[in-house]
């Protein structure tokens, strides 16, 4: 597996202010066995997260979100599969830990929660007698007591009559308060690091937008970091200190949210963020698409993965191995040749925006970006 | 809601499909109904793409299906090209079919894996007759599976192809030609880009955008995301819990709009741009369809609610030219 990790490594985000990182991850790799072979499913990821911040890892569907976050809790059960590299929790290395060890880690200090919450409740108990379970689990409290505890957390996450809500079976509410339901679980033991993959994906935008002032709101009223997983560039915006591109289970571009968006330094993170309809500001006749789609691990390419769909390809894209992080900002990186060779990509042409505050971050590109080419995929 | 006539008079001509005070509701068990559309009057513009939002339930998905008579209606009235479709049966809706068409969201089970996409876009062509009404000849059917192709941006050979070898977007390229290959005015879709992914749903946006302009289709684009149907759409219908509580021109609509529901639901949208202005969000869960809120169907949610809402059900009503919306007391335009 070839080092491609930059030497300057991943820099925390301007807000965070505490020296140890509370997540360091290395150049982790995952690979599952597939026709006699390892298939790389996630390469060389890095990131760093502080105490109280939010990452944001973002990527399409089959980046490999979900098999970093099930790599990081040892949550990967396939035969064969193979993790690399290094994960620091609070300096304690999470590859290659043990089962037992890692199964306290996950109940205390690091919690997960899901686009579904189906898949953390049991159908067949209340969800207030779970959450009593999981609180009882880590903690010598009577069931009364427990009970206390899963009806203020409930109501601390905007639950409606809580004390009645919690002897509701999962099924009887609905997707909004469910959601709330399986964060307050996860909460329940105060962990240091939530990791939420996709956990608005299924609600709809009027619930999405509470679930994520909650989400905000968890570092000041739980000293909670979150890594959040998610494929949608505006939950990003709006939520994470930091973000991280992933693009075939490659790290693309990363760096703090603010600048990541006003001057991505990826041509991926660039095409995307103008691949995405305005709702704010002129309607564009024709959208600025990408060409192609994603490559399966399968067929990615050798050199930079997304080389087949990059409208500024050329030779040294392609060899192996793909282009290192390299800087193109302060604390900002990307995975691209562009800058090393001198020519860094335009800022970020933000469409006049009507949402207000945006039009402080509007910056005039100096050469208009290019119109991807229109090819069917 | 009860408000009929809504047609635009503003806009002339006479609409493609229109329907008034439509309703479908469905039994469930213990003797309870599900008013899934609850009183839908609306017009459908020759050549308009009119977009259809709302959040999951609120009834999208059927009153497209009740558009094109995929389902039975529960009452009011459809009319297609001047025709009453209301209670067609199937074999009087069959000519009807070849111009008006569906197009789903999930691709790949709208797609039989075990056909070629060449005898999947040919067996519309083989059950209809062509337009001097006798079966189609082998050779038309090839030229135009070809044309079809075309159409989509897919090369020919993919005609011999399996849906698997085809990515997402490729797929829904297929069933584009599909819902084309009869030559529709009116073509239904439902969600279409929604299981795509980010990098991949611009173009089959951009797709429809250029069939509608190249065809002269008409649309009724069915969507939860804001922004896609904003970019496809000459005017949005925005529904809440069955009912269409604002129409109008879709800027006029997303920007300026009327309805408590609608500012809620544009400010609630994460925009991909950092510091832009977050709003509260709106309180509360959508109400079960079972069991609707009395009057105003959003006043449990509603900011501004009053004391009339609780218990009057505001009509669909014309507030300036061309925009329509169902609340007591809409929003000033700026
Ligand atoms: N257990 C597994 N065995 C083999 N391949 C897997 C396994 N889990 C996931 N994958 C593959 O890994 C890739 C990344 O998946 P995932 O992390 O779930 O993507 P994301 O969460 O970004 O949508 C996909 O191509 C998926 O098919
Ligand atoms: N066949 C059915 N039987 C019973 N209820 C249904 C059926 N189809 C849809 N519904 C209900 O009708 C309402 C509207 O559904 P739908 O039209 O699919 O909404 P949308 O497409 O806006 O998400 C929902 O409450 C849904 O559960
Ligand atoms: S390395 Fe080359 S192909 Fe890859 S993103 Fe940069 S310019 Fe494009
Ligand atoms: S009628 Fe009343 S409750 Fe309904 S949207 Fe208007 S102000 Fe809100
Ligand atoms: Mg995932
Ligand atoms: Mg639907």
């Amino acid at each position: 597996m070839p080092d491609n990790f930059p030497s300057a490594p991943v820099q925390p985000s301007p807000t965070q202010h505490t020296a140890a990182p509370l997540l360091a991850v290395r150049n982790l790799c995952v690979s599952f066995p597939s026709g006699g072979r390892m298939i790389p499913i996630v390469e060389n990821v890095s990131f760093t997260l502080a105490e109280r911040d939010i990452l944001g890892l973002v990527g399409e569907s089959g980046s490999g979100k979900s098999v970093t976050a099930m790599a990081l809790m040892g949550l990967i059960d396939s035969p064969g599969v193979q993790i690399t590299g290094s994960a620091l929790f609070r300096g304690q290395e999470l590859v290659g830990l043990p089962q037992k060890q890692l199964r306290r880690l996950r109940g205390r200090q690091i919690a997960m929660i899901f686009q579904d919450p189906m898949t953390a409740f049991t159908p067949v108990y209340t969800i207030g007698w779970q959450i009593d379970e999981q609180i009882r689990a880590h903690e010598r409290l009577s069931r009364k007591q427990a009970r206390a505890r899963t009806v203020d957390l409930l109501a601390e996450m905007g639950v409606p009559d809580p004390a009645r809500t919690a002897d509701r079976y999962p099924h009887q509410l609905s997707g909004g308060l469910r959601q709330r339901a399986m964060i307050a679980m996860a909460l329940s033991c105060n962990p240091a690091l939530l990791i939420a993959d996709e956990p608005t994906t299924a609600l709809d935008v009027t619930v999405q937008a509470q679930i994520l002032d909650l989400i905000r709101g968890l570092r000041t009223a739980y000293g909670s970091s979150v890594l959040l997983i998610t494929h949608d560039m505006g939950v990003v915006a709006e939520t994470c200190d930091t973000t991280l591109v992933l693009y075939s289970g490659r790290v693309a571009e990363t760096g703090p949210t603010q600048a990541l968006f006003a001057q991505p330094g990826h041509p991926y993170t660039a095409a995307l963020l103008a691949s995405i309809p305005p709702l704010d500001g002129p309607r564009p006749e024709r959208l600025p698409a990408i060409a192609g789609a994603p490559p399966v691990p399968l067929e990615r390419p050798a050199g930079c993965a997304f080389s087949p769909r990059c409208h500024y390809v050329h030779e040294a894209c392609l060899p192996a191995p793909p282009p290192p992080l390299v800087p193109v900002g302060p604390h900002q990186s990307a995975a691209c040749v562009l800058s090393t060779e001198g020519t860094p990509l335009p800022p970020r042409l933000i469409s006049a925006c009507a949402s207000a505050a945006a039009s402080i971050r509007h910056q005039a590109a100096p050469t208009p970006p290019p119109s991807h080419g229109e090819v069917s995929p | 809601m009860s408000a009929f006539p809504v047609s635009s008079p503003e806009q002339g001509g006479a609409p493609l499909l229109s329907v008034r005070a439509l309703r479908k509701t469905y039994s469930l068990p213990r003797g309870q109904t599900l008013k899934a559309v609850d009183g839908v009057s609306l017009d459908v513009l020759p050549g308009e793409v009119l977009g259809l939002v709302g959040e999951s339930g609120c009834g999208k998905s059927t009153l497209g299906r009740c558009l094109l008579r995929l389902t039975d209606v529960s009452s009011g009235q459809i009319t297609f090209e001047g025709q009453d479709i209301t209670h067609l049966g199937e074999r009087a809706l069959r000519p009807l079919r070849q111009r008006m068409q569906m197009v789903f969201q999930d691709s790949y089970a709208s797609l039989n894996p075990r056909r070629r996409i060449g005898d999947l876009l040919a067996e519309p062509l083989r059950v209809h007759p062509g337009p001097d009404g006798r079966k189609r000849p082998a050779a038309a059917i090839t030229a135009r599976l070809h044309e079809l192709m075309d159409l989509v941006s897919l090369p020919v050979t993919a005609l011999d192809r399996y849906p698997h070898e085809f990515s997402g977007g490729q797929r829904q390229r297929i069933n584009i030609a599909r819902a084309l290959a009869l030559s529709p005015r009116l073509v239904v879709a439902d969600e279409p880009v929604s299981a795509l992914d980010v990098s991949v749903q611009a173009q089959i946006v951009n797709l429809f955008a250029d069939l509608q302009a190249q065809l002269g289709l008409t649309y009724v684009f069915v969507a939860h995301d804001l922004a896609v149907v904003r970019q496809i759409s000459t005017r949005v219908a925005v529904m809440y819990l069955g009912a269409v509580v604002e129409l109008g021109e879709t800027d006029d609509v997303l920007h300026h709009p009327a309805h408590p529901y609608t500012a809620a639901l544009t400010q609630a949208v994460p925009r991909p741009v950092v510091g832009a202005s977050r709003h509260p969000p709106l309180r509360g869960d959508i109400p079960s369809p079972v069991a609707r809120p009395s009057g105003c169907r959003f006043h449990t949610r509603c900011p501004m609610v009053q004391d009339r809402c609780r218990v009057e059900d505001p009509a669909l009503h014309t507030v300036r030219p061309g925009h329509q919306v169902a609340c007591h007391f809409p929003l000033a335009a700026d």
